[in-house]
């Protein structure tokens, strides 16, 4: 078993060394072949390891390496598979293995072609540690290295100044998130003395009991804070208000490694852990609250702006934002398995979407905006249909797998008495609608309607190679069918068993267990309900602003003035991160540059100093007159001091 | 006999006398020269009062001493004055101030 995992995950992390230093000796072809190889194995490994553990294998939770130990503080490279960190490999290995040979197709042209394999098989290595780590220690490890790969794919074309703002905002604004994280984990440490899993759990009464006093005089339940902290990481990595700005803004990178990275994988790692971190946050419904509050409004309100956005890219990114705070809502009305769930269909229908929307890009010449494209239904049928499919799944389509995921998610809010649960219930209902309407939105202006590009473009469009086109139906059928046959399991079979922990009084999806029948039976279901009926008018009005009555969505936007102006700037937070966040910090340091160091250090500390040794010189020195008698002066009165000294002494 | 305190008084007006001129004098270098002599005059005056008084040698002995250092001292300092003369054409107290800081 050890072996096993060990190669599933060094498999990738070899390819990655072989592509990254000796991809330009090799060549391109050895280069892919080696990384999908790489990929390749552990993806059908990882496939057998989740097959072992479904036939009655047990858990592996061990060791392979003490890294270091500190004060009594076990560091260990360990791993854990259950079931849930088994399904995340598969997850992970299979939509990384999608975008390996995808990239075959989108990068041929491009001179990083080895470079970007390199990334993404590190990517695979480090999110593999992060979700296969049996340590909080080995999980920040993780954590971080995929935030390196990351920012490194952010700015892959290196040569582009919004490329490079763009990556540098990501690991900023991941920075904020993960010293959030690190106090969370350093609150962990302070009260079990152990970074491992297992051990934490067990100590989870003791959590429960403790409190800290961070403000004298006020005590809060130790459980609230860690958590808390906990989740300040997952905001971050997971991009939720007010972490969120560096998503959107991450599409600077190439369009596989948003599918992989920044939809379908990476920044899910924070609902994943929260999930592993179940049975804290069960400790604190204060915590639970403030997640399903920051969840509920990033679903809500990072939708609205998919609708205004012109970039194709942009859109999906947005509804990628929103997505993760349905996913971060479920976990908030601690429906940890119906978060997990949705992370799952979501990961398959989002990179699907991604990947589609980059064979757009790839078939445009690199032209993002929606308003030059149209009717390219007829020139792209493969990636038109498999397109329209990941958006029937987004929109929770009945009996496409994001309708199960979404609708269980939505059952489970209503079900929830948790504070917060109404707005949330609120949020998420509107938020069907609204991804609905960018959602057909984007298809309409895409592959629908009048041909909007230049001639020249329209001369040169035609499908993608089958690279391209092979990963998206592959894609495609997954985000169609998993739903259906795992919302049994999954959400009410009890698949996860231990590894998900649930407080008796929060249990929503074991009410709503009680009346599950089947998965045609929750479709019937949910026809009587809000949900599909406002995604079906979501889609409606699409057809109607934007095939129908073009017209009339101009229009719209000019009359909606003040709304539309706000949507535009995107709610101001990059306004207000700019002005305010960064250029606060750059007044203080101009302040503390100019005030501290130039005035204070150098002007008052270090030539102050000097100064005053040459003021007082500049005293002495009128002593040494050169004159004779002054020193003999000098010598006699001396003397005569000494002498009176001494016999007054005696 | 001559009782001891005439002598100390004598060597003290001769000390006094030495300090004053090294401080009155203003003008010239070889005046300062003397005046350190008499300085140590003084001091030899002392040396044999108290060697007379107890009956000790050794102070006259330290006398011969300082006669040597001083006759030393002052056929250095002449030599000095004549190669300072050569460079300055002056004695001058008042122009000797190169030493100034």
């Amino acid at each position: 078993m050890e072996q096993t995992l060990l190669i599933i995950v060094l498999a990738p992390l070899l390819a990655a060394i072989i592509a990254g230093f000796f991809g330009s000796l090799i060549g391109r072809v050895a280069t892919h072949s080696i990384t999908i190889a790489g990929v390749a194995l552990s993806c059908a490994l990882s496939a057998k390891v989740l097959y072992g553990l479904l036939h009655g294998a047990p858990v592996f939770d061990g060791p392979v390496y003490t890294w270091l130990v500190s004060d009594g503080i076990q560091m260990q490279v360990g791993f854990l598979v259950d079931r849930l960190s088994a399904l995340m490999m598969v997850i992970v290995t299979f939509v990384s293995l999608m975008v390996h040979i995808y990239t075959i197709g989108y990068m041929r042209d491009d001179p990083g072609y080895t470079r970007f394999f390199s990334y993404i098989s590190l990517f695979t290595f480090s999110m593999l540690m992060l979700v296969m780590a049996n340590n909080l220690v080995q999980l920040f490890f993780g954590w971080e290295a995929v935030g390196l790969v990351s920012y490194l794919l952010i700015g892959f074309w290196y040569t582009k100044p919004s490329a490079i703002f763009a990556n540098m905002k990501a690991f900023l604004v991941n920075r904020v998130g993960d010293f959030g994280f690190l106090l969370g984990i350093a609150g962990i440490v302070y009260l079990t003395g152990s970074v491992h899993y297992a051990d934490i759990f067990a100590q989870a009464d003791k959590i429960a009991g403790s409190t800290f006093e961070l403000i004298p005089g006020q005590t809060w339940q130790a459980a609230t804070v860690i958590c808390i902290c906990l989740f300040i990481g997952a905001m971050g990595k997971s991009a939720q208000v007010p972490l969120h700005v560096w998503l959107p803004d991450s599409m600077e990178g190439p369009t596989p490694i948003s599918a992989l990275i920044h939809a379908a994988t990476m920044v899910t790692a924070g609902i994943f852990m929260v999930d592993r971190m179940s049975p804290l946050f069960e400790l604190s419904e204060t915590a639970l609250s403030f997640v399903l509050v920051i969840g509920a409004t990033t679903a809500l309100f990072m939708g609205l702006l998919g609708i205004v956005n012109n970039d194709i890219k942009r859109v999906v990114a947005y509804s990628t934002l929103s997505q993760l705070g349905y996913m971060t809502v479920a976990l908030g009305v601690s429906a940890y398995a119906g978060a997990f769930f949705h992370l799952m269909t979501h990961a398959f229908f989002k990179a699907l979407l991604f990947l589609a929307a980059g064979s757009v890009i790839m078939a445009m010449h690199h032209e993002q905006d929606m308003r030059k494209m149209g009717g390219l239904r007829k020139y792209m049928p493969i990636t038109y249909w498999t397109a329209l499919l990941g958006t029937l799944a987004l929109i929770g389509f009945p009996g496409f797998s994001g309708f199960f995921s979404k609708d269980a998610l939505i059952e489970a809010v209503h079900a929830s008495r948790i504070p917060g649960a109404g707005y949330a219930y609120f949020c998420v209902v509107i938020g069907v609608f609204i991804t609905a309407f960018y959602s057909f939105r984007l298809i309409f202006l895409t592959f629908h309607g009048e041909e909007r590009m230049d001639a020249h473009t329209r001369e040169h469009l035609h499908e993608s190679p089958w690279v391209v086109t092979v990963p998206l139906v592959l894609l495609a059928i997954p985000s169609v069918v998993v739903g259906w046959f795992t919302i049994q399991p999954l959400l009410f079979g009890g698949y996860f068993g231990s590894a998900i922990v649930v407080a008796e009084n929060h249990d929503v999806l074991g009410e709503l267990g009680k009346e599950f029948h089947g998965p045609a039976q929750f479709v019937l279901h949910a026809l009587t309900g809000p949900a599909v009926w406002l995604a079906a008018a979501g889609v409606a009005l699409a057809w109607f602003l934007y095939l129908k009555r073009p017209d009339l969505a101009a229009r719209l936007r000019e009359r909606s003035g003040i709304l539309y102006t706000v949507l535009e700037n995107k709610f101001y937070f990059d306004w207000f991160n700019e002005k305010v966040i960064a250029g606060g910090s750059r007044w203080l340091g101009m302040a503390l540059w100019k005030g501290g160091d130039v005035a204070l250090i150098d002007g008052a500390a270090v030539n102050g100093s000097a100064r005053l040794v040459g003021w007082v010189a500049s005293v002495a020195r009128g002593l040494q007159s050169g004159y004779l008698y002054h020193y003999a002066f000098a010598t006699i009165i001396g003397l005569s001091v000494l002498l009176a000294w001494l016999l007054w002494r005696s | 006999m001559i009782p001891l305190s005439h002598v100390l008084l004598l060597s003290g007006i001769l000390f006094s006398l030495a300090v004053a001129g090294i401080f009155i004098n203003r003008k010239n270098v070889l005046l300062l020269l003397m005046c350190i002599e008499l300085m140590l005059l003084s001091v030899n005056f002392n040396f044999i009062a108290f060697s007379q008084y107890l009956g000790d040698l050794s102070g006259q002995v330290f006398v011969f001493f300082i006669l040597t250092v001083a006759a030393a001292e002052s056929a250095i300092g002449l030599a000095i004055l004549v190669v300072l003369f050569r460079e300055r054409k002056s004695i001058n107290v008042e122009d000797l101030d190169s030493m100034r800081g």
